[in-house]
């Protein structure tokens, strides 16, 4: 490892203490001496030179890509400004120093934990002192238990295509091909949204239906995500796409405390099927399925009023059920 | 074609380090190990391996006075770091994408659940973050403001426990369907794994009780201040609901549809069963909470075992078909 500290510190160093752009030929001899002077020695080169060069761009470093010549633009150079690279300075007023400390402990999931320590890290070299004593706050829990999360935010963030077995519930995996855009998380659940490659179409996936391991294919930065892409109103299109239901709904008094929470009207005393408690009215509004399985949930203790098709689906599931 | 190893980053992580380690040495001259261990959240001993690359980094050339000089000798002896000839590192890169959008995201769910003086807070510090060039990565994150029930009462439930002061809540018992009404002695709030907690002595109960807050319905803070009953934090990290009832092993048949169960319940034991259903077994606390889960499912799960569990669902199921017998 030490090794490949040193070299990517040099490298560092190098571009960023010369004006001019410094060209691949300089920067082989300078830090690449290992790689011998052949095709094969070249490609192993390229490798690691575009290795070197995306490990430093996710530590924050820009890297200027630009013509050696002002006459002729075959070769190019490569150079890091002070002033793109560097972190501008900040300071913080004591109680933006505790919700940043809230900030360092909100993430359960490695990487981003990771990436929040590094972050913290750079703003205590800059003199930022993070108070991590305010603790009336709960942090907030951000988590990502889905195996394939990690792989998903890599490809995003190196705009790297990838596969995966992708099953729907009731149905056969399938092989899909995706350019990660963006992950989004909602209702407790990650997503990926990107561009399908061969169905051609914005497409969202489910993270937690992504069957083993998803495969990066082919170089970083093999395509461009469309300009002004906003990743949470693709799965927010993509994800609910039905709309919601008016339904009513009776309820025996003292039961559905959670459906009851949720109502939009609630009549009381009203005449229910049996007699063994009284009964309530309830007014919902929701997603058909989420409907159906709210009130199946509460068993003999709550009766669909209406709309019809609510009601003939919650019947035909109990009727499977009680034979 | 790779799939990504379990990500070992190490020559970049330390990269990473040192390019923040510098910096924050360019602006205090000399400091102990120790102080700059704690003060970049580094293991002392690993500070001590990456100053040794350091150690061999300069700029190109190749003469002594091109590398970066690490005093050795203070080090080893007073552990003290000193570092010259490295003004070019004077300052942290800026932040990469991962890391930007890792704190806009945690700032933004702080903002979510919080009060107004607090969101106003971070308001501000995200704004300081963004002109800072933490923006523009966070396109590609993005988290949902999540409904967590409950929550609403934390500024409240907060204001008590300041206080001191004893409260009165309404709690929902979803397996039983219940609510009742408990005067409670309130001590901390945390959190176990999923959900937030209100820990308290419970007077209805005569002891000490956890409360989810999703199924706190409501809270008022009473006069009474609390009790030596209510002083005593207690250790929470293990084991709240060790030995509050016996569970029963219940193995249920899934269709494809009911699949999803086993992403969110802890499921025992996994085999698979004729035509693409599953088998799992669940630890079952309560029966009328594994009804309400095979009435939520319903037909999609059946009951393989234990048969008393099978027997009573279709019981549950044929009594509520007779209430819509009744009603057109």
């Amino acid at each position: 490892m030490a090794e490949k500290s040193e070299r990517l510190l040099n490298l560092y160093i190098m571009l960023l203490a010369q004006t001019r752009f410094v060209s691949k030929q300089d920067i082989r001899r300078a830090h690449y001496g290992e790689y011998s002077d052949n095709t094969r020695g070249d490609e192993a080169f390229e490798k690691a030179f575009e290795r070197d060069k995306e490990d430093l761009r996710e530590l924050g470093v820009v890297i200027e890509v630009g013509s050696l010549d002002h006459y002729f633009d075959d070769e190019q150079g490569y150079r890091i400004s002070p002033d793109t690279s560097s972190l501008p300075e900040i300071r913080f007023e004591a109680d933006e120093a505790a919700v940043l400390g809230i900030a360092a402990r909100a993430w359960e999931q490695h990487t981003l934990a990771r990436a929040t320590t590094e972050a913290m890290r750079k703003l205590a070299a800059q003199g930022v002192e993070i108070d991590t004593s305010r603790l009336d706050l709960v942090p907030p829990s951000l988590r990502a238990e889905e195996p394939a999360f990690d792989a998903c935010w890599e490809a995003t963030q190196k705009r790297r295509e990838i596969a995966f077995d992708y099953r729907r519930p009731g149905q056969e995996a399938t092989r899909r091909r995706l350019q990660p855009w963006g992950v989004v998380r909602s209702s407790g659940r990650w997503y990926v949204v990107g561009h399908d490659v061969d169905r051609q179409a914005e497409r969202v996936f489910r993270l937690s239906r992504v069957r083993g391991k998803v495969t990066m294919l082919g170089k970083s930065g093999a395509y461009a995500v469309p300009p002004g892409t906003d990743v949470k109103a693709i799965a927010d299109q993509l994800v609910h796409t039905t709309p919601d239901i008016d339904a009513t709904v009776l309820v025996r008094q003292r039961a559905g405390v959670a459906l009851r929470r949720s109502a939009t009207s609630i009549e009381e005393d009203v005449t229910g099927p049996d007699a063994l408690s009284g009964w309530d009215r309830l007014g919902l509004t929701g997603q058909f399925r989420d409907l159906v399985n709210a009130v199946l949930s509460l068993g003999p203790s709550a009766l669909v009023e209406g709309p019809q098709e609510l009601r003939s689906d919650v019947l035909a599931r109990l009727t499977e059920v009680a034979r | 074609m790779t799939t990504p190893r379990p990500v070992t980053h190490a020559a970049r992580e330390q990269v990473g380090r040192l390019l923040a380690l510098v910096p924050y040495l360019h602006q205090r001259g000399e400091v102990r190990v120790s102080e700059a261990a704690e003060a970049l959240g580094v293991d002392a001993a690993q500070l001590d391996k990456d100053l040794r690359v350091l150690f061999m980094c300069g700029l190109p050339g190749g003469f002594p006075d091109d590398l970066i000089n690490v005093d050795l000798d203070a080090l080893e002896g007073e552990g003290i770091i000193r570092v010259d000839n490295a003004d070019y590192l004077a300052r942290p890169v800026r932040f990469g994408p991962s890391e930007a959008a890792a704190l806009v995201v945690a700032l933004r769910a702080i903002e979510q659940s919080a009060s107004a003086e607090t969101r106003e807070v971070v308001e501000r510090t995200l704004a300081k973050l963004e002109a800072a060039g933490a923006a523009s990565a966070a396109q590609q994150i993005h988290v949902a403001a999540e409904v967590n029930p409950g929550e609403e009462l934390l500024p409240m439930l907060q204001g008590a426990l300041d206080q001191a002061r004893q409260l009165e809540i309404s709690y929902y018992v979803p397996s039983r369907d219940e609510q009742s009404t408990r005067v409670v002695e309130p001590r901390a709030i945390t959190r176990v794994g999923d959900a937030t907690y209100l820990d308290a002595w419970c007077h209805t109960a005569q002891g000490d009780r956890a409360f989810r807050l999703d199924r706190i319905l409501s809270a008022t803070e009473l006069p009474d201040a609390v009790s030596e009953l209510g002083a005593q934090p207690r250790d929470l990290s293990a084991g709240w609901f060790r030995g509050e009832g016996e569970t029963v092993a219940v193995t249920l048949r899934l269709s494809p549809e009911a699949q999803w169960i086993p992403e969110y319940y802890p499921v025992v034991v996994t085999a698979t069963g004729p035509g693409g259903t599953l088998d799992v077994t669940l630890d079952v606390a309560s029966e009328a909470w594994l009804q309400q889960l095979l009435f939520r499912v319903a037909p999609h799960a059946r009951v393989v075992a234990p048969e008393e569990f099978a027997e009573s669902f279709t019981a549950n199921a044929q009594a509520t078909l007779r209430l819509y017998e009744g009603t057109a």
